[in-house]
């Protein structure tokens, strides 16, 4: 709360506002809404020899889900320039997409490497890259992280975490 | 006297040597997500879910709700030192906390803060001990229509109560039942929206979502913020505590107040973090001094976590005795007992007697535990919080995948994830509300089997809903709810700082 962004004065770039990611999610919500509503009518909305058929109640909550965000979507194109509200400054946006362009790396080289090389080289990307942390204490955490999870999981609580490769390679 | 009874042989279940230790590591790995920013109540319990599915039921579910009390008391230390809530529903705490610490008066504010989380959830467990077993009784007369009114109940109260444009609630809460309704179609044996997809037989596990939605979506958001922790320090002596206790009792008032706010927000679904709010602004508007609130008054500090933990609590009600939760922590409790065969609901108390009731029994050890812990380990928590971001950053992370991919052993989880993390922030950001999005993709299914049961019933008519003086009233009051904006033309003032 107390970290609130000063407005710089002189800032190259305008915040971005509010109203663009409102009108985009409103929009996505409405999709999706068609597409409940296309695949309840697909399944059968009505009523069967057993009863009510599968399309029966996700059809109306499809209905609703489309008002719903249909309402958001036109209010904020209705009110377009009355709506200033600011989204993020676009220095705040930066480090969201330093973390979540890394994090969904991470993600999608789990599944082909498992979980543990992944996770060391994230702990160990985002201490080099933003904690601007030495060799030593880099190396030292981003193994022993891992390590203490192996240990945790698929040692005390033999919770199987996903491995690739390199821990088959071990004998894993 | 039936429960006095009852709750005797609770005891008895929960203070085994085993169920303590649960007890005293759930409070510590709780304290240690409220502390932690991206982990929460709810993805801290659905994280830490897949750890107990070897051990018995009773203790398991003594250790979660551990956790739950844990994470609630951990929220207040990271807002009375760092200014930095914790949880959504600490965010009151920072009003009065942060100012009270800045003052040099961070030992009093956290003792404070504790007692009063203590004592709104001791009331709301005694409200739990003698109001749980009537309404489970009551609820053994309930039909599938009857289910449906409670449900929707819930889900109306959600609009009519929430602070967000009602549009964004119900867009939110129709996301997720339109999530939950992917997959098999349990009635008919139909697959619907999975489009193709192998994966999306299962449909989406709220598990996931709430990791995504609190965890990845948490950690976004923060790094936006662009945390530094700049803390203030604090060392709790004996000495502080007794003072503090001291003052206290001639707050009597704004205790009862706020816990009543907390024990009706909790069991009305609207949770946790609102209460805290309106316990605030009522605290405020009642106060004889309210230009002292914001400048480290300790009613200021009072009254939201006081609301805020009988809330936490109260929602369990719901939970155990209807099978319905009233806050996303309670839904991921909920799903934990699922896991282990346990169907929360009246019948709960019928035939798992020991359960119920070492479950209740904890609830009171669990907080006097978490008292204790939380009044002697302060110091070694604010340290924590001195570990910089860029690491805590993505070893949460990695927690969170962890996880995610444990839930169901699959990585199409761990993406799925990723995906609500995104939601997560967005939704935060433009103001959707998350706790009605997680709530109906856990009852989707229920709600809508109960549904058809009661259209079946009827023949399509939608009378059912109000051919009996019971179910009619839960429908009417469930519409009641629905317009209660409309209805209410007395608004409580809340700050104006928003939650979140």
């Amino acid at each position: 709360m107390s970290n609130q962004p000063n407005h710089q004065v002189g800032s190259e770039k305008p915040p971005v506002k509010e109203r663009g990611p409102e009108l985009v999610v409103a929009a996505l919500l409405m999709v999706v809404a068609g597409l409940v509503i296309n695949d309840s009518l697909r399944v059968g909305i009505g009523w069967a020899d057993d009863g009510p058929r599968s399309g029966y109640f996700p059809f109306f909550i499809g209905l609703l889900l489309l008002a719903s965000s249909g309402t958001v979507f036109l209010s904020t194109l209705l009110n377009w320039r009355a709506k200033s509200a600011i989204f993020a400054e676009r220095e705040q946006l930066a480090p969201v997409f330093a973390m979540l362009v890394p994090m969904t790396v991470y993600v999608l080289s789990m599944v082909w490497l498992g979980i543990y090389l992944p996770s060391a080289l994230l702990i160990g990307y985002f201490m080099r890259r933003h904690g601007k942390f030495g060799w030593l204490p880099t190396t030292s955490v981003s193994v022993a992280v891992p390590f203490a999870f192996f240990v945790v999981f698929e040692r005390w609580f033999l919770v199987p975490l996903p491995k690739g490769p390199i821990e088959t390679w071990l004998g894993f | 006297m039936d429960e006095i009874n009852n709750l005797m042989q609770g005891f008895s279940v929960a203070m085994t040597l085993p169920n303590l230790v649960y007890m005293l590591v759930g409070i510590t790995l709780g304290i240690l997500i409220g502390v932690l920013p991206g982990l929460g109540g709810a993805n801290g319990i659905a994280i830490l879910l897949p750890l107990t599915f070897s051990m018995n039921p009773t203790s398991a579910i003594i250790m979660l709700s551990c956790i739950y009390w844990g994470a609630l008391f951990g929220g207040a230390i990271t807002s009375i030192l760092f200014n930095i809530p914790g949880e959504p529903w600490s965010v009151a705490t920072t009003f009065d906390g942060y100012p009270m610490a800045q003052q040099g008066r961070a030992a009093q504010a956290l003792t404070a803060a504790f007692t009063s989380s203590f004592v709104g959830a001791l009331i709301a467990v005694a409200l739990i001990t003698f109001l749980a077993p009537l309404l489970a009784k009551f609820a053994l007369r309930f039909g599938p229509a009857e289910y449906f009114a409670v449900q929707l109940l819930t889900f109306c109260s959600f609009v009519g109560m929430s602070k967000e444009p009602p549009a964004k609630v119900t867009a939110s809460m129709m996301l997720g039942f339109a999530l939950a309704a992917v997959g098999m179609d349990s009635v008919t044996g139909q697959l619907r929206m999975t489009f193709g997809f192998p994966q999306l037989l299962k449909g989406f596990d709220f598990l996931i979502a709430v990791i995504g939605l609190f965890g990845i979506g948490e950690i976004l958001l923060t790094m936006e913020e662009g945390l530094a922790f700049k803390g203030k320090s604090a060392k709790l002596n004996l000495r502080v505590v007794l003072q503090t206790w001291k003052q206290l009792p001639q707050y009597w008032m704004t205790f009862l107040r706020s816990t009543a706010v907390g024990c009706w927000m909790g069991i009305t679904p609207g949770g946790a973090t609102p209460a805290s709010f309106m316990s605030y602004g009522i605290a405020r508007r009642m106060s004889k001094d309210p230009e002292s609130f914001g400048k480290g008054q300790i009613e200021g500090v009072l009254a939201p976590e006081t609301a805020a933990h009988a809330a936490g609590t109260s929602a369990l009600l719901p939970m155990l005795t209807l099978g319905i939760p009233g806050s996303p922590t309670a839904a991921v409790l909920l799903g934990g007992l699922m896991i282990w065969g346990l169907q929360p609901g009246p019948m709960l108390f019928l035939e798992h007697k020991d359960f119920v009731w070492g479950l209740i029994a904890s609830m009171y050890l669990g907080n006097v535990v978490g008292l204790l812990v939380v009044l002697t380990t302060v110091p070694f928590w604010a340290a924590f919080l001195r570990i910089p971001f860029s690491v805590i950053a993505p070893v949460i992370v990695v927690i969170c995948a962890i996880g995610a991919y444990t839930v169901h052993n699959a990585m199409f989880d761990v993406i799925t994830m990723l995906v609500f993390g995104v939601v997560g922030y967005l939704f935060k950001k433009l103001k959707y509300p998350m706790a009605p999005l997680v709530l109906a993709l856990v009852l989707g299914d229920m709600a809508e089997a109960s549904f058809r049961q009661s259209m079946l019933l009827s023949q399509g008519s939608l009378a059912i809903f109000w051919s009996n003086p019971l179910v009619g009233s839960i429908a009417g009051l469930a519409i009641v709810m629905l317009v209660w904006p409309v209805l209410s033309s007395l608004k409580i003032s809340s700050p104006k700082l928003k939650a979140g």
